[in-house]
């Protein structure tokens, strides 16, 4: 995404006092008890269950209403265990990768919605791992409906799920090189061109940053 | 071997023999096929077969008639939407999040929407107007979606009337998004904040009309299928999934109320004002195609309820916002369909270049830059036509999605085919796909 070769302001650009050009960073921290809602509850439960739990989660963070917790990838497979069985989280919606290349030996994040059926419960767990590393202890053994959404990160992500009973390719075709979600995989496309003017391709047009 | 035949020739390989069909002689293929030892056959069906529900395919492995293993092989729809929104603002993700699940278009804007609401902390702030207007095209996204899923699974089965019964219906819904929204798929109607704009003059009426008509008409189908036996025998016992299955598996929506539990996101985790509807949860405890197939046509009703409800909402609400007040938001455009079907008010372009220097500002900065979304990640479920549709929504600040991952119920209701169908004869397999209801386009997105 540049925004050379193209007309656009440098700097700011803001000449009308349109006051959206800040960009808030995402909290880094953990956040402070109390959760509010049922997330006092679900931390507590989980402590009792789990021991080691002050050594598995890394952070716990409380935004926009929605509880995230920060698991070590080592203790993922306990973690998501306990979850199901002891807290009744029947059911994983999933999971959604993410690529962060600035966050330094952090760069992907692999965010798994995870929902209770008994206690009408949702939380999300979220595992972060090194481009260098990029290895997850694979899920399916705890909720079998990831085995296709696991397939799906490590196509678009190259993520490794260790312990996937066949981690293949499973939108892209079998050959194709390169996974497509990564930041640094390019979009492409080809310029379009209508009565004389050309339009470039979406990542070559200019972007506000 | 027999002699050479151009439309079923075969060759040896390590895995044995490979026939390859292009049509023509079958005569000539099971000859061939009678001739060699095996009994067990790895048969492609698809993806360009016309009961796989889209370009699904399937390799089935049989032993006679009885399928021992199927695998799907998706993909084939993949068009690169979920990266391809993040090189364009948050607005235009509505265009692209509209054609995923292309039978339940409003359901996917819903989604997205309400994640990006959520981020911008404005859930509170969208007018009611523009909420009960978006659960009333829900409602009839719902029943337009339910009519292929009927027509089609009968179809597949070998019933044709039904078909015809059920996309006379969807016609009738179809019509109504392009009175609304000047397009009758795909309509990027629903936007962060509210909807693109109001109802139409005359549309409470002429829906009203509809609602009666479809409910008249509903009972066409009914008749034909409701306890028909042929129907019973293909349906009944057929692709079974009981609940331990379902969860396990990550099934939600008729599958999953198929097997007795009364999950409705509606209900139990409301949105959009679902909470002030009546309305009630359908299931079956049949764990089957027929119990799944009776929950979509009792949902039709439940779903007309809703329309109804809604529309006595409106006539409430005549004249009230349809988007947020904020104007860093809300586009200064309120547009309108011309004559033609398509375009924008010319009064309101008059206005703004003519007379509002404000507007015209916040006009070029939203279309052009879009608006900013503070950082964080949301992820918001609804219930669609075909389960849990959650949008996992992440910004790092800017104007541009950062991140935008759906989990499609289809593509994940997909992998219980080995589990409904393993074991079974291979007709039931088409009934068991079917009555997942899959959506290529959602699953390959």
């Amino acid at each position: 995404m540049t925004d050379s070769g193209l007309f656009g302001a440098r700097g700011t650009g803001d000449t009308s006092g349109y006051s959206g050009l800040v960009r808030t960073p995402a909290s880094t921290g953990s956040s402070e008890r109390p959760y509010g809602s049922y997330f006092d509850e679900v931390a507590d439960d989980l402590e009792r269950a789990y021991p080691e739990f002050s050594h598995a989660i890394e952070r716990v963070v409380v935004d926009r209403g929605e509880l995230t917790l920060h698991v070590k990838r080592e203790k993922l497979v306990e973690v998501a265990m306990i979850l199901r069985d002891s807290l009744k989280f029947e059911m994983c919606m999933g999971v959604s990768g993410v690529h962060y290349p600035d966050r330094t030996d952090r760069e992907f994040s692999a965010v798994y919605p995870l929902l209770s059926l008994t206690h009408n419960r949702r939380i999300r767990l979220e595992v972060s791992v090194a481009d260098a590393d990029a290895h997850i202890p694979s899920l399916v053994e705890v909720w079998a409906g990831n085995n296709w959404h696991e397939r799906e990160t490590f196509d678009m992500f190259g993520i490794i799920f260790d312990g996937h009973p066949g981690l293949t390719r499973i939108l892209m075709p079998d050959d194709w090189q390169g996974h497509p979600q990564r930041k640094d995989y390019a979009l492409g496309g080809i310029a379009v061109e209508y009565k004389g003017a050309t339009t470039p391709p979406p990542n070559d047009r200019r972007s506000y940053k | 071997m027999t002699t050479f035949d151009p439309y079923a020739p075969s060759r040896d390989t390590t895995e044995g023999t490979v026939f390859s069909v292009t049509g023509g002689d079958w005569d000539s293929l099971i000859q061939e096929i009678g001739s060699t030892k095996e009994e067990r056959v790895v048969v492609n069906m698809g993806p360009q077969h016309p009961s796989t529900h889209g370009v699904l395919r399937l390799v089935l492995e049989l032993e006679g008639e009885t399928v021992t293993e199927v695998r799907c092989g998706i993909g084939y729809l993949h068009t690169g939407i979920e990266k391809n929104m993040e090189f364009r603002n948050w607005t235009q993700g509505t265009t692209f999040v509209t054609r995923m699940d292309y039978l339940s278009p409003l359901f996917n804007e819903t989604a997205y929407c309400l994640a990006v609401e959520k981020l911008l902390g404005i859930t509170a702030d969208v007018p009611e107007r523009a909420s009960v207007i978006r659960v009333m095209m829900m409602e009839l996204n719902r029943i337009s979606s339910h009519m292929v899923a009927l027509g089609t699974g009968a179809l597949e089965l070998g019933a044709i009337t039904p078909m015809f019964f059920a996309f006379r219906e969807r016609e009738i819904v179809l019509d109504i998004f392009e009175m609304i929204s000047g397009l009758r798929m795909n309509m990027a109607y629903i936007r962060p904040g509210g909807v693109q704009q109001d109802l139409p003059e005359g549309a409470i009426p002429k829906i009203r009309d509809a609602v009666k008509t479809m409910r008249k008409n509903f009972k066409d189908n009914t008749t034909l299928l409701v306890g028909n036996s042929i129907w019973l025998k293909r349906t009944q016992g057929i692709g079974y999934l009981d609940l331990a299955g379902a969860t396990t598996l990550g099934i939600t929506g008729p599958v999953l109320r198929s097997t007795g539990l009364p999950w409705d996101l509606r209900k139990v985790q409301p949105y959009c004002g679902y909470e002030n509807y009546n309305f009630d949860v359908i299931t079956a405890d049949t764990c089957d195609v027929y119990g799944r197939f009776l929950i979509r046509m009792n949902e039709l009703e439940q779903s007309l309820r809703i329309i109804e409800q809604a529309l006595d909402k409106l006539e409430k609400l005549e004249g009230a916002p349809v988007m947020v007040a904020d104007k860093k938001i809300a586009w200064p455009a309120q547009l309108a369909l011309g004559s033609d079907g398509l375009g924008n008010s010319l009064n309101h372009i008059r206005e703004i270049m003519g007379t509002s220097m404000e507007s015209l500002i916040h006009h070029f900065k939203l279309v052009t830059e879009g608006f900013h979304v503070p950082a964080g990640q949301a992820y918001v479920a609804i219930e669609s036509p075909r389960g849990e549709l959650g949008a996992s929504v992440v910004s790092d600040g800017g104007t541009r999605p950062y991140r935008v991952h759906f989990r499609e119920p289809s593509f994940n209701n997909l992998q219980a085919t080995a589990a409904m169908s393993e074991g079974g004869m291979i007709a039931d397999i088409i009934g068991a796909v079917a009555s997942i209801d899959p959506v290529m386009g959602g699953v390959d997105r």
